[in-house]
Protein backbone atom coordinates (compact mmCIF):
# COMPACT_ATOMS: atom_id res chain seq x y z
CA UNK A 1 0.00 0.00 0.00
CA UNK A 2 1.08 3.46 -1.27
CA UNK A 3 1.81 5.79 1.66
CA UNK A 4 -0.22 8.71 1.69
CA UNK A 5 2.16 12.47 0.69
CA UNK A 6 1.58 15.27 0.04
CA UNK A 7 0.74 14.91 -3.39
CA UNK A 8 -2.36 12.70 -3.17
CA UNK A 9 -4.15 15.67 -1.32
CA UNK A 10 -3.02 17.75 -4.56
CA UNK A 11 -4.35 15.65 -6.84
CA UNK A 12 -7.86 15.83 -4.64
CA UNK A 13 -8.00 19.21 -4.81
CA UNK A 14 -7.11 19.82 -7.99
CA UNK A 15 -9.88 17.41 -8.65
CA UNK A 16 -12.44 19.59 -6.62
CA UNK A 17 -11.16 22.44 -8.12
CA UNK A 18 -11.99 21.31 -11.68
CA UNK A 19 -15.13 20.18 -10.71
CA UNK A 20 -16.30 23.50 -9.53
CA UNK A 21 -14.61 25.32 -12.23
CA UNK A 22 -17.01 22.97 -14.89
CA UNK A 23 -20.01 23.76 -12.40
CA UNK A 24 -19.06 27.57 -12.79
CA UNK A 25 -18.24 27.45 -16.24
CA UNK A 26 -21.54 25.40 -17.66
CA UNK A 27 -24.67 26.27 -15.22
CA UNK A 28 -27.90 28.18 -15.59
CA UNK A 29 -28.89 28.58 -11.91
CA UNK A 30 -26.79 31.33 -9.98
CA UNK A 31 -26.99 28.75 -6.54
CA UNK A 32 -25.54 26.14 -8.24
CA UNK A 33 -22.71 28.39 -9.74
CA UNK A 34 -22.44 30.09 -6.28
CA UNK A 35 -22.23 26.19 -5.06
CA UNK A 36 -19.43 25.70 -6.93
CA UNK A 37 -17.27 28.50 -6.30
CA UNK A 38 -17.65 26.91 -2.53
CA UNK A 39 -16.11 24.06 -3.88
CA UNK A 40 -13.30 25.92 -5.51
CA UNK A 41 -12.44 26.99 -1.92
CA UNK A 42 -12.68 24.09 -0.36
CA UNK A 43 -10.16 22.91 -2.78
CA UNK A 44 -7.98 25.48 -2.28
CA UNK A 45 -8.41 25.02 1.69
CA UNK A 46 -7.34 21.51 1.24
CA UNK A 47 -4.32 22.47 -0.92
CA UNK A 48 -2.80 24.86 2.51
CA UNK A 49 -3.74 22.57 5.07
CA UNK A 50 -1.55 20.16 3.30
CA UNK A 51 0.99 22.07 2.50
CA UNK A 52 0.68 23.17 6.05
CA UNK A 53 1.40 19.71 7.15
CA UNK A 54 4.10 19.24 4.56
CA UNK A 55 6.14 22.49 6.20
CA UNK A 56 4.72 21.66 9.61
CA UNK A 57 4.09 25.21 10.56
CA UNK A 58 0.56 26.41 11.17
CA UNK A 59 0.31 29.37 8.05
CA UNK A 60 -1.60 27.28 6.05
CA UNK A 61 -4.66 26.48 8.53
CA UNK A 62 -4.75 29.89 10.01
CA UNK A 63 -5.08 31.47 5.98
CA UNK A 64 -7.76 28.37 5.61
CA UNK A 65 -10.04 29.65 8.38
CA UNK A 66 -9.05 33.48 6.81
CA UNK A 67 -10.55 31.79 3.59
CA UNK A 68 -13.53 29.93 5.44
CA UNK A 69 -14.58 33.64 6.63
CA UNK A 70 -14.36 35.03 2.79
CA UNK A 71 -16.50 32.51 2.18
CA UNK A 72 -18.92 33.31 4.39
CA UNK A 73 -18.96 36.16 3.16
CA UNK A 74 -19.07 35.85 -0.22
CA UNK A 75 -21.87 33.75 0.12
CA UNK A 76 -24.01 35.99 2.41
CA UNK A 77 -23.39 38.99 -0.26
CA UNK A 78 -23.71 36.41 -3.61
CA UNK A 79 -26.97 35.31 -2.21
CA UNK A 80 -28.49 38.54 -0.97
CA UNK A 81 -27.56 39.70 -4.54
CA UNK A 82 -29.86 36.59 -5.79
CA UNK A 83 -32.66 37.56 -3.65
CA UNK A 84 -32.55 41.00 -4.90
CA UNK A 85 -32.35 39.86 -8.57
CA UNK A 86 -35.16 37.42 -8.63
CA UNK A 87 -37.58 40.08 -6.85
CA UNK A 88 -36.85 41.94 -10.15
CA UNK A 89 -36.77 39.28 -12.65
CA UNK A 90 -38.37 36.06 -11.31
CA UNK A 91 -35.51 34.31 -12.77
CA UNK A 92 -32.18 33.00 -11.58
CA UNK A 93 -30.67 31.73 -14.16
CA UNK A 94 -27.41 34.03 -15.43
CA UNK A 95 -28.05 33.94 -18.97
CA UNK A 96 -30.72 36.11 -18.62
CA UNK A 97 -28.86 38.35 -16.71
CA UNK A 98 -27.96 40.42 -19.71
CA UNK A 99 -29.47 43.83 -19.04
CA UNK A 100 -25.77 45.45 -19.33
CA UNK A 101 -24.83 42.87 -22.66
CA UNK A 102 -26.04 45.07 -25.96
CA UNK B 1 10.37 2.94 1.16
CA UNK B 2 12.00 6.09 2.52
CA UNK B 3 10.56 6.28 5.82
CA UNK B 4 10.47 9.57 5.67
CA UNK B 5 7.72 9.89 2.97
CA UNK B 6 5.02 8.08 5.16
CA UNK B 7 2.75 10.03 7.45
CA UNK B 8 4.14 9.10 11.25
CA UNK B 9 1.14 7.91 12.61
CA UNK B 10 0.18 5.62 9.47
CA UNK B 11 3.87 4.23 9.82
CA UNK B 12 5.19 1.15 11.66
CA UNK B 13 4.19 1.78 15.82
CA UNK B 14 8.01 1.58 16.40
CA UNK B 15 8.81 4.15 14.60
CA UNK B 16 5.43 6.72 15.85
CA UNK B 17 7.16 7.71 19.11
CA UNK B 18 10.69 9.34 17.32
CA UNK B 19 8.54 11.02 14.83
CA UNK B 20 6.83 13.00 17.13
CA UNK B 21 8.55 16.94 17.18
CA UNK B 22 7.20 19.02 19.67
CA UNK B 23 4.72 17.18 21.92
CA UNK B 24 5.10 13.87 23.97
CA UNK B 25 4.45 10.46 22.51
CA UNK B 26 1.07 10.39 22.07
CA UNK B 27 -0.68 6.75 22.58
CA UNK B 28 -3.67 8.16 21.26
CA UNK B 29 -2.84 8.67 17.62
CA UNK B 30 -5.30 7.73 15.44
CA UNK B 31 -5.43 4.31 13.74
CA UNK B 32 -5.71 5.86 9.84
CA UNK B 33 -5.18 3.57 6.89
CA UNK B 34 -4.45 4.50 3.50
CA UNK B 35 -8.16 3.29 2.73
CA UNK B 36 -9.62 6.31 5.14
CA UNK B 37 -8.17 8.48 2.36
CA UNK B 38 -9.19 7.17 -0.44
CA UNK B 39 -12.67 6.67 0.98
CA UNK B 40 -13.02 10.14 1.75
CA UNK B 41 -11.46 10.89 -1.65
CA UNK B 42 -13.55 9.42 -3.27
CA UNK B 43 -16.78 10.67 -1.61
CA UNK B 44 -15.52 14.08 -1.91
CA UNK B 45 -15.49 13.87 -5.55
CA UNK B 46 -18.38 11.70 -6.33
CA UNK B 47 -20.36 13.90 -4.17
CA UNK B 48 -18.71 17.52 -5.75
CA UNK B 49 -20.17 15.74 -9.16
CA UNK B 50 -23.10 15.12 -7.64
CA UNK B 51 -23.14 19.19 -7.26
CA UNK B 52 -22.67 20.02 -10.18
CA UNK B 53 -25.41 17.43 -12.26
CA UNK B 54 -28.11 17.73 -10.41
CA UNK B 55 -31.57 19.42 -11.77
CA UNK B 56 -32.72 20.01 -8.26
CA UNK B 57 -31.10 22.58 -6.41
CA UNK B 58 -31.56 21.01 -3.20
CA UNK B 59 -29.76 17.73 -3.97
CA UNK B 60 -26.78 19.91 -4.75
CA UNK B 61 -27.14 21.41 -1.60
CA UNK B 62 -26.86 17.87 0.45
CA UNK B 63 -24.23 16.62 -2.11
CA UNK B 64 -21.71 19.63 -1.33
CA UNK B 65 -22.45 19.01 2.54
CA UNK B 66 -21.35 15.08 1.96
CA UNK B 67 -18.53 16.74 0.08
CA UNK B 68 -18.00 19.39 2.82
CA UNK B 69 -18.15 16.79 5.67
CA UNK B 70 -15.50 14.29 3.21
CA UNK B 71 -12.89 17.27 3.09
CA UNK B 72 -13.54 17.45 6.69
CA UNK B 73 -12.38 14.08 7.26
CA UNK B 74 -9.34 14.73 5.11
CA UNK B 75 -8.21 17.44 7.19
CA UNK B 76 -8.60 15.33 10.24
CA UNK B 77 -5.85 12.97 8.21
CA UNK B 78 -4.05 15.81 8.23
CA UNK B 79 -3.88 16.68 11.93
CA UNK B 80 -5.45 19.62 11.38
CA UNK B 81 -8.36 18.88 13.91
CA UNK B 82 -9.59 23.34 14.38
CA UNK B 83 -9.73 23.20 10.61
CA UNK B 84 -12.34 20.46 10.88
CA UNK B 85 -14.27 21.83 13.28
CA UNK B 86 -14.32 25.16 11.64
CA UNK B 87 -15.33 23.20 8.43
CA UNK B 88 -18.28 21.40 10.24
CA UNK B 89 -19.16 24.35 12.13
CA UNK B 90 -19.16 27.42 9.92
CA UNK B 91 -19.43 25.47 6.19
CA UNK B 92 -22.00 22.44 6.82
CA UNK B 93 -23.69 24.05 9.59
CA UNK B 94 -23.82 27.78 8.64
CA UNK B 95 -23.05 28.62 5.19
CA UNK B 96 -25.42 25.58 3.70
CA UNK B 97 -28.23 26.29 5.49
CA UNK B 98 -28.00 29.74 4.09
CA UNK B 99 -27.80 28.29 0.56
CA UNK B 100 -30.52 25.91 1.48
CA UNK B 101 -33.14 28.69 2.80
CA UNK B 102 -31.99 30.90 -0.37
CA UNK B 103 -33.31 27.82 -2.57
CA UNK B 104 -36.46 27.40 -0.65
CA UNK B 105 -37.09 31.45 -1.08
CA UNK B 106 -36.82 31.42 -4.74
CA UNK B 107 -39.24 29.24 -7.16
CA UNK B 108 -37.03 26.10 -7.52
CA UNK B 109 -39.80 24.28 -8.90
CA UNK B 110 -39.85 26.04 -12.16
CA UNK B 111 -36.11 26.56 -12.61
CA UNK B 112 -35.38 22.49 -12.30
CA UNK B 113 -38.00 21.77 -15.64
CA UNK B 114 -35.76 24.22 -17.45
CA UNK B 115 -32.43 23.97 -19.33
CA UNK B 116 -29.56 23.10 -16.80
CA UNK B 117 -26.59 24.40 -18.71
CA UNK B 118 -25.78 26.81 -20.51
CA UNK B 119 -25.72 27.28 -24.83
CA UNK B 120 -21.51 27.42 -24.44
CA UNK B 121 -21.24 24.38 -22.25
CA UNK B 122 -18.84 22.32 -24.27
CA UNK B 123 -16.13 25.06 -24.24
CA UNK B 124 -16.61 24.92 -20.30
CA UNK B 125 -15.57 21.66 -20.18
CA UNK B 126 -12.96 21.79 -23.01
CA UNK B 127 -11.55 24.99 -20.86
CA UNK B 128 -11.92 22.90 -17.91
CA UNK B 129 -10.45 19.76 -19.40
CA UNK B 130 -7.37 22.26 -20.30
CA UNK B 131 -6.88 23.11 -16.92
CA UNK B 132 -7.16 19.34 -15.44
CA UNK B 133 -4.39 18.92 -17.68
CA UNK B 134 -2.47 21.57 -16.07
CA UNK B 135 -2.73 20.80 -12.96
CA UNK B 136 -1.76 17.02 -13.75
CA UNK B 137 1.03 18.27 -15.68
CA UNK B 138 2.00 20.53 -12.98
CA UNK B 139 1.84 18.20 -10.85
CA UNK B 140 3.81 15.30 -12.35
CA UNK B 141 6.59 17.54 -12.69
CA UNK B 142 7.26 18.68 -9.37
CA UNK B 143 6.64 15.65 -7.92
CA UNK B 144 10.09 16.03 -6.43
CA UNK B 145 9.61 18.77 -4.99
CA UNK B 146 6.54 17.27 -2.92
CA UNK B 147 8.17 14.17 -1.42
CA UNK B 148 10.46 14.17 0.61
CA UNK B 149 9.30 15.78 3.61
CA UNK B 150 5.89 15.34 6.18
CA UNK B 151 6.75 16.61 9.25
CA UNK B 152 4.24 15.92 12.21
CA UNK B 153 2.34 19.15 14.07
CA UNK B 154 1.55 18.72 17.48
CA UNK B 155 -2.03 18.45 16.87
CA UNK B 156 -2.58 18.04 20.56
CA UNK B 157 -1.83 21.88 20.81
CA UNK B 158 -3.03 22.77 17.22
CA UNK B 159 -6.16 24.91 18.94
CA UNK B 160 -3.90 26.83 21.26
CA UNK B 161 -1.35 27.47 18.61
CA UNK B 162 -3.48 28.57 15.86
CA UNK B 163 -5.11 30.94 18.66
CA UNK B 164 -1.56 32.09 19.55
CA UNK B 165 -1.43 33.30 15.52
CA UNK B 166 -4.58 35.20 15.60
CA UNK B 167 -5.20 36.70 19.30
CA UNK B 168 -1.40 36.53 20.18
CA UNK B 169 -0.02 35.23 23.24
CA UNK B 170 -0.67 37.09 26.84
CA UNK B 171 0.55 40.90 26.30
CA UNK B 172 1.47 40.63 22.66
CA UNK B 173 0.39 40.72 19.06
CA UNK B 174 0.05 37.63 17.03
CA UNK B 175 1.10 37.27 13.61
CA UNK B 176 -2.15 37.52 12.40
CA UNK B 177 -3.95 39.42 14.64
CA UNK B 178 -4.46 42.31 12.43
CA UNK B 179 -5.63 40.61 9.46
CA UNK B 180 -8.20 38.87 11.90
CA UNK B 181 -9.49 42.58 12.68
CA UNK B 182 -9.86 43.29 9.19
CA UNK B 183 -11.76 40.10 8.30
CA UNK B 184 -14.17 41.08 11.41
CA UNK B 185 -14.58 44.36 9.21
CA UNK B 186 -14.97 42.44 6.24
CA UNK B 187 -17.82 40.22 8.16
CA UNK B 188 -19.25 43.58 8.83
CA UNK B 189 -19.85 45.02 5.27
CA UNK B 190 -21.28 41.62 4.16
CA UNK B 191 -23.51 41.97 6.70
CA UNK B 192 -24.39 45.46 5.75
CA UNK B 193 -24.39 44.52 2.04
CA UNK B 194 -26.37 41.21 2.61
CA UNK B 195 -29.11 43.32 4.28
CA UNK B 196 -29.83 46.22 2.42
CA UNK B 197 -30.09 44.30 -0.98
CA UNK B 198 -32.29 41.94 0.46
CA UNK B 199 -34.71 44.95 1.66
CA UNK B 200 -37.36 46.11 -0.28
CA UNK B 201 -37.08 49.19 0.93
CA UNK B 202 -34.02 51.10 2.41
Amino acid sequence: MVPITTLHYLVVAAALFVLGVVGVLTRRNVVIILMSIELILNAVNLNLVAFSRMWGNLHGQVFSIFIVVDAAAEAAVGLGILIAFFRNKETINVDEIDLLKW
Amino acid sequence: MNPALVIPALAHPSRMAAAFIDSAPNPAAPIATPWFFYGLAAAAVISGLLVITRRNAVHSALSLIVTLLSVAGLYLMLYAPFVAGVQIIVYAGGIMVLFLFVIMLVNIERVSKERQFNRIWPVGLLASCALLALFMSAIQKGKSLFLDRMVQLPEGTNTQQIAAALYGETGKMGQYTFAFEIASLLLLVAILGAVIMTKKKI
